[in-house]
């Protein structure tokens, strides 16, 4: 399975030179670069693990280059995502937010349905991966 | 392609004769903007033109390894280093060896911590604002105490070497200080010696140009010194430069100041009114001569100048 | 006391039974600055042969304010300074002989708080019939913060959407199931199962896709939700499709709404011919419910067409973004339907941004300050496809909803392939433009490119590359921007 969470899932993985293009992207309109790493890969898991403090006073993409390795390094075969953070008025929001790690093995979802009333259903999206605890999810992950 | 391309952000081309024009007026502006500073100007000369000579090579698609660009400035205080990096850091902006060309200036106290594991994340703060720039450590040798076991300076030079070596396209470092302080430096890190590649020098200046710096600061503030002022400024410099502490430009600038102060005093306490503009901004000779520099049986050096 | 006799005449003229004409009236006042509260408006104006341009400003002033086609005593009952519209401004449109642009001004108090149906009831419930007139157009309208203030605005707005679906940087896809009419509910889900699996974030209904004989409502909410939940399994990434809730009567499109939210879709969509006051309830509810609303502009063509009568579509934007749409079809400059580039851009722009015009260029007559309310997600929908993806992110720009419907269910390998084609030609174009790349020139090598890895984007390519729309626009902004030196 492939998760297609952020921006450019649907191209194949970004190389290091790619994503220091996207971060150049994002520093030169003044927006902030955050690393965020999970091994939930649940759709609305909204809050993954930070990796230290968004990078605020930053000019180059090599500085943020530098916190991703550390972060890889430290994180081994779990999802890593790199947002872009525009806090100018009326946004306030993620600009920019795509994918840089994924696990090895991806197994997916089950989707489980519960019976009710008439026929409708209830429906529950249960990631393979959490069924083991947090840090033993993907083989190969510390 | 990439490779024999000048680095910038986007992998695009630079137009090819622009630089060198570019560098030639950061040189001349160099130029106007210090006084003295010969020996230091000419190395600058050097580099600049090794570096513009080493990209037309790299454009003609002759072999020209990267540059290894980290830099050591000796010398007294006051004697224009931090200037000198600023105008290094637009060089080697416009030579696309330095991408953004931002200047970070900082001290130990900016890299250390006062506690286990507060030190490498200080560094690397650093580190990560100066990417893409010029980091500027200012007596650097102060990160080195190794008759303290406990100081973790120590830790910051083994991050700050790393960074030197793998990210050399990405960071360039200045160190800057006293020349024998930083000879000892070197002598307990051969790493770092290992890692700087062009060493200047920054001599002291002489009285006249110390004159010629203080005029210059005058007439960018609209003063001006009378002609007895002038001379009791040259004996005050000539009696100052002997004197331990010596800041070169920086007692000047400190001792400009004070007579400005003294002059302030003057005018008003005189009762004439209104005070005509050549009054205003002329220093007269007792402005300097109050300082407690000229008192004859003061031997110390002056805690103000 | 006396009145002096001069004073009197004029008192008497002026109140005197009888008809005069609306700028003796008060009506027109070339010396009037507008008050920062006022709204104002824009419009085209074809006055009847024999109606002078100024005459027929203040007759449709009047007529849409205090005005009735006689003197009548009982004005004097009022404060009727301040409530009478004042035309304060005519231009002769260039190029166009009989055409002038009317500029009117209306008093705050003349308009119920928050209320769509009385801001449409007064400026344009009456004057557009009016004889003298051989047409008329409402072109624009500025809405100032003091009654921007009193409307909820979008339920949700576009940062809000986003993070909801927790999807950013790039245009959000969708596609409306084809053929309109007649699957069953069954196949229905079908389609929407495909085209989200392949890659698309939402699918819709069509504007006429109620509850009909072949298919009911219910039916096809139960497998619609069924297609997106399996959809979501699949992918990892929230998806949606817009239920259609509109119904006869209010009472059926809330029973609809409720149970689209009780089976957990994340948005809805109502058609414009509910009404603007079913619009603003639906609006409402969805803030309340915590759901997308989608508006599908069903039937403004009718009367935002053509140029010389009606109302400009970008006015029914400006009043859609005051209700509180998240989701508005504004055109697509490239596709079937009809769209000039600049109006277009001017349209977006109204949806979209905090403060707006004023550019003649684009139409817009006014600068408009939305006062921090929400941006309308503006959805570009009707006879695009993945070969003109630069196009439409040269035109649309990043926040909008690009609608392939045709251009997804008919794809030679099929509709998950159809969708992946849309996707993957997207993000492509998405990241060369953050590299720097001139993606509108380039835009078709970088398709090219894509395609090379990308299957379906090939053949989608290759099927399409050839399909345009040209043809004349009938509504183009009387300005053009030229040149200068």
């Amino acid at each position: 399975m492939h998760l297609t969470q952020g921006t450019f899932s649907y191209l194949p993985a970004l190389s290091d030179d790619q994503i220091r293009a996207q971060v150049s992207y994002a520093l030169e309109r003044g927006w902030s670069v955050a690393i965020e790493y999970t091994d939930d890969p649940h759709p609305r898991n909204v809050y993954w693990n930070m990796w230290e403090t968004p990078l605020f006073d930053v000019k180059d993409a090599a500085a943020v280059m530098l916190e991703l390795a550390r972060c890889r390094k430290a994180n081994p075969g779990v999802y890593v995502r790199l947002s872009a953070y525009d806090r100018s008025k009326g946004r306030q929001t993620t600009a920019l937010s795509f994918l840089v790690n994924r696990p090895a093995d991806e197994p997916g979802f089950a989707l489980e349905r519960t019976e009710f009333a008439d026929r409708r259903l209830k429906y529950t999206l249960r990631p393979y991966a959490t069924v083991r605890p947090s840090g033993q999810r993907y083989p190969h992950g510390d | 392609m990439a490779t024999e391309q000048p680095r910038s952000a986007n992998g695009a081309n630079q137009p090819a004769p622009a630089f060198d024009a570019v560098v030639r007026e950061i040189l001349a502006r160099l130029d106007s903007e210090l006084i003295g500073l010969k020996p230091v100007k000419t190395r600058i000369r050097e580099i600049a033109a090794l570096l513009v000579v080493d990209r037309m090579r790299r454009e003609q698609g002759l072999i020209a390894e990267s540059p290894s660009l980290h830099m050591c400035f000796t010398g007294n205080p006051g004697t224009g280093k931090t200037t000198v990096a600023m105008r290094m850091a637009e060089l080697l902006r416009s030579l696309s060896l330095s991408r953004k060309g931002h200047l970070v200036t900082v001290t130990r106290d900016d890299l250390v911590g006062q506690y286990v594991g507060h030190t490498a994340p200080k560094t690397r703060e650093v580190l990560k604002r100066a990417m893409g720039g010029v980091l500027f450590i200012d007596e650097a040798y102060y990160l080195y105490r190794p008759e303290n076991e406990r100081d973790y300076g120590q830790e910051a030079i083994e991050i700050m070497l790393q960074v030197m070596e793998n990210n050399r396209d990405d960071l360039v470092v200045i160190l800057a200080g006293y020349k024998d302080r930083m000879e000892r430096f070197f002598k307990g890190n051969p790493g770092m010696k290992s890692r700087i590649t062009h060493h200047i020098d920054f001599p002291d200046y002489s009285a006249e140009e110390l004159m010629e710096i203080a005029k210059l600061m005058l007439a960018r503030q609209d003063y001006r010194l009378s002609a007895q002022g002038e001379q009791a400024l040259r004996q005050y410099v000539a009696r100052r430069m002997a004197q331990p502490n010596f800041a070169n430009a920086r007692s000047i600038r400190n001792a400009l100041e004070r007579a400005r102060l003294r002059q302030a005093a003057r005018l008003l306490a005189s009762s004439q009114r209104p005070l005509m503009r050549e009054q205003l901004m002329t220093l007269e000779a007792e402005e300097i001569m109050a300082s407690r520099v000229m008192d004859e049986s003061a031997d110390k050096a002056p805690e103000r100048e | 006391m006396a009145i002096r006799n001069g004073a009197s005449d004029q008192a008497r003229s002026r109140w005197a039974s009888g008809v005069i004409p609306y700028r003796e009236m008060g009506y027109w006042q070339p010396d009037y600055e507008p008050k920062a509260s006022d709204i104002l408006c824009a419009f085209r104006v074809t006055p009847q042969p024999g109606v002078e341009p100024e005459e027929a400003a203040a007759a449709v002033a009047g007529e849409s304010s205090t005005a009735t086609w006689t003197v009548v005593w009982t004005d004097r009952l009022t404060s009727y300074e301040d409530y009478q519209a004042k035309a304060y401004r005519v231009e002769a449109v260039p190029g166009a002989p009989d055409q002038y642009i009317a500029y009117i001004a209306y008093d705050l108090d003349l308009f119920e708080e928050g209320s769509i149906a009385n801001l449409a009831s007064s400026i344009i419930g009456n004057v557009f019939g009016f004889k003298a007139l051989r047409a008329l157009r409402l072109e624009d309208m500025r809405i100032p913060p003091h009654y921007v203030k009193t409307f909820q605005g979008p339920a949700h707005g576009i940062v809000a959407e986003r993070e909801l679906l927790n999807k950013y940087g790039r245009p959000l896809l969708g596609a409306t199931v084809k053929p309109k009419l007649g699957l069953s509910a069954r196949n229905y889900g079908r389609v929407v199962y495909e085209a989200l699996r392949g890659g698309l974030d939402f699918v819709k209904d069509d504007e006429n896709t109620n509850s009909q004989p072949f298919m009911r409502w219910r039916d096809r909410f139960l497998f619609c939700m069924e297609a997106v939940n399996k959809a979501i399994a699949e992918t990892g990434e929230l998806k949606g499709h817009y239920m259609n809730v509109t119904a006869a009567s209010m009472e059926e499109i809330y029973e609809r709404a409720e149970f689209a939210k009780e089976l957990g879709s994340v948005i809805v969509m109502i058609d414009l011919t509910i009404g603007f006051s079913a619009m603003q309830s639906m609006a409402r509810w969805a803030r309340k419910n915590g759901v997308l609303l989608h508006l599908h502009r069903a039937g403004h063509s009718t009367y935002t067409r053509q140029k010389n009568h009606g109302v400009s579509f970008r006015v029914l934007a400006k009043w859609c973004r005051l209700i509180g749409v998240d989701h508005l079809h504004a055109g697509t400059v490239v596709g079937k339907l009809e769209g000039d580039p600049r109006n277009v851009s001017g349209y977006y722009d109204t949806l979209r941004l905090n403060r707006v015009g004023p550019d003649l260029g684009r139409g817009l007559y006014f600068e408009q300050d939305w006062a921090s309310m929400p941006g309308v997600m503006p959805v570009a929908s009707g006879g695009i496809h993945a070969a003109q993806t630069h196009l439409l992110l040269h035109y649309l720009g990043e926040d909008t909803v690009l609608q392939f419907g045709g251009g997804t269910i008919g794809h030679c390998m099929g509709i998950a392939a159809g969708a992946t084609a849309n996707r993957v030609a997207v993000e492509a174009l998405i990241q060369a433009r953050n590299e720097g790349r001139d993606f509108l020139c380039e835009g078709p090598e970088i398709l090219k490119q894509a395609a090379r890895w990308c299957r379906p984007l090939r053949e989608a390519l290759e099927l399409w590359r050839d399909v345009t729309f040209d043809y004349a626009s009938t509504d183009t902004p009387d300005v053009t921007v030229t040149a200068s030196f």
